[in-house]
């Protein structure tokens, strides 16, 4: 199993990460080193095993299902790189 | 004044308390110890105002009686808790300008404890790393230096500025995190205690995810019983982190004893690797009798699975990473790159994302994202889960079998050079080789200085509870340090 700069490319995509053209096949390289080291899993037999969910079997809690926050919109923009008239402001999305 | 700076938390409430000293005095020189400290790269967001304004209102409580332990105690935040007013970057250029409108739990607990935030602390950018090496700050450099040599060496990572920060006397205290090891190996590293509380014990709200079923915050600290204390006042139920346990925080202090006493202590066969440096068999046969001289029984025992850890490890975390950091679109908080004319929403992410991750982020962002992409979720991500499982048996089998307590290295070696290891992820990923299990396993863990190399370099011995049992790990912890009498301190050249 190994990763060329094709694959690399679309992951880079899947990921919304820009990576040059002249950088994939570096990328490459270290996607196959990590997924060499990570290929040991194929030895075991874990064919009756549960995949883990919660480490410590625990139920996880419930509330009321009521409001119990909100209305803090400048809060909520104070950080943005890019906030105007009470909205998050990004570009144009649709053509 | 600086010898208020070497103080423990312990000797410093009990000070407090009799009104030998001030909040304000020991406050003012903890900052004064960190202006004269620049060259370690500690503290990357200094809170001198806030600290003494709290500060004084600790005296205040102190002086009406009945305040907690931490109160007026100064301490040291990882970047990586949210603290309200206070950059917050998690280390990296992506949360830039970042000021949180809300604090951590574990912060805010520990803020109404009455505890004085000194300022910001170093780390690897969103905890990736464990040489403090892929911090946006720059490194944090151990005040450790090996003998005869003036090299600049890792604190380790990713919680290097706090380990950092302890072992220097900058604050008598730190906050860390751990995913992998990111507390106890920095700890070991920097001849200080660090324990890794039982998953679901510290609430992780407010806290930068990285990778949410193994992240797990901890107190970094000078001695075991300062752990118990400060650990105890991060500790406890969160109703806004669904994974928070709804369990009563024992007082753990006063199960430090030191009687251990029949307790078994667990050695497994797994942890001697292949080329393991001497010193670290000897400490470790060193640490084993301690135990035995308190009254401890030593068995050996197995941990079957224990080689498929670190990479169930790079499985596992890269892909919850993926995850979490989606977040970081440039839209709602910190860093935006300049976009060309007719850049879209997509190159905006793109960019962004780009510009503002660094190399290790980037690369485990997108591992993560293959791990979890259509036709390799099976092969990678849900076969992890399920050796996940067996590792997590290994323990359960052997804390079934009357095992108490596990005792192992913390780490493969004294803290390393700083640029050494860098270039090679799988080679920088090997130091968290004793630690990964533990988080996998959800289990308490306590790294404590055990002794010195040939260079003079601290090392440090793991023990790992049982799960909820903070207090009897603490007090094995506790012997162990008694008899280790691990007193060293770095001689100071910054």
């Amino acid at each position: 199993m190994s990763i060329d700069s094709a694959t690399a490319a679309k992951v880079a995509k899947l990921a919304r990460i820009r990576v040059e053209e002249a950088d994939l096949p570096a990328l490459a390289d270290e996607f196959n080193a990590i997924l060499g080291f990570i290929e040991q899993l194929q030895e075991l037999n874990v064919d009756d095993v549960e995949p883990m969910v919660s480490v410590e079997p625990m139920r996880l809690k419930r509330r009321e299902d009521v409001v119990t926050d909100g209305d803090q919109q400048a809060k909520v923009l104070s950080n943005a790189p890019d906030a105007r008239e009470g909205f998050f402001a990004v570009p144009k999305v649709v053509e | 004044m600086s010898e208020l700076t070497k103080l423990t938390i312990a000797e410093a409430r009990d000070a407090l308390r009799r009104g030998d000293v001030t909040s304000v005095e020991l406050t003012e020189a903890c900052l004064a110890a960190i202006d004269a400290a620049d060259a370690l790269g500690a503290v990357v967001h200094k809170t001198p105002e806030l600290a003494l304004e709290r500060a004084r209102a600790a005296d205040t409580r102190i002086k009406a009686g009945d305040a907690p332990g931490m109160c007026g105690i100064p301490v040291g935040i990882k970047d990586l808790f949210c603290t309200e007013g206070v950059p917050s970057q998690a280390a990296s250029k992506i949360l830039e300008g970042f000021r949180p409108e809300y604090e951590s739990t574990v912060s805010a607990q520990l803020r109404d404890a009455g505890a004085v935030m000194l300022g910001k602390l170093n780390m690897d950018e969103f905890a990736m790393g464990s040489s403090n090496e892929t911090s946006v700050y720059g490194n944090a450099v151990n005040p450790w230096r090996a003998e005869g040599s003036n090299a600049a060496l890792t604190p380790g990572g990713s919680s290097g500025g706090s380990a950092s920060a302890v072992a220097a006397d900058l604050c008598l205290a730190a906050t860390g995190t751990d995913t992998g090891g990111s507390i106890r190996q920095p700890a070991a590293f920097t001849g200080i205690v660090g324990l890794k509380p039982t998953y679901g014990r510290c609430s992780r709200w407010g806290i930068v995810a990285f990778a949410s079923s193994l992240d797990q915050a901890g107190p970094m600290t000078k001695t075991v019983r300062d752990a118990a204390v400060m650990g105890a006042a991060m500790m406890g139920h969160d109703p806004k982190d669904s994974t928070s346990a709804d369990l009563p925080v024992p007082d753990f202090e006063a199960m430090l004893t030191g009687d251990i006493r029949g307790k078994v202590i667990g050695i497994p066969r797994e942890y001697r690797m292949d080329g393991m440096p001497e010193e670290i068999e000897a400490l470790w046969t060193r640490g084993r009798e301690m135990l035995a001289d308190a009254g401890a029984e030593i068995r050996d025992i197995s941990l079957p699975h224990t080689k498929y850890a670190l990479p169930t490890y790079y499985v596992i975390a890269p892909a919850e990473a993926s995850s979490n950091l989606a977040r970081y679109d440039g839209v709602r908080y910190g860093y935006r790159a300049k976009l060309s004319q007719g850049d879209g929403v997509t190159e905006m992410y793109e960019k962004t994302r780009a510009e503002g991750f660094g190399a290790e982020v980037r690369r485990r962002v997108m591992v993560g994202t293959y791990v979890l992409s259509a036709g390799y979720y099976d092969a990678y991500y849900n076969r992890a889960r399920k050796v996940r499982t067996l590792i997590k048996r290994d323990f359960e089998a052997v804390f079934a079998g009357g095992v108490d307590a596990i005792l192992t290295p913390a780490t493969p070696s004294a803290a390393f050079e700083l640029g050494k290891t860098f270039d090679d992820p799988v080679q920088m990923y090997l130091n968290d080789v004793f630690t990964v299990t533990v988080n996998l396993a959800g289990l308490p863990g306590l790294a404590v200085p055990a002794g010195v190399d040939a260079r003079g370099l601290p090392l440090g011995l793991q023990l790992i509870g049982k799960p909820w049992e903070e207090g009897e790990l603490l007090n094995i912890g506790y012997a162990l340090e008694q008899s280790a009498g691990f007193v060293a301190k770095p001689a100071k050249w910054w």
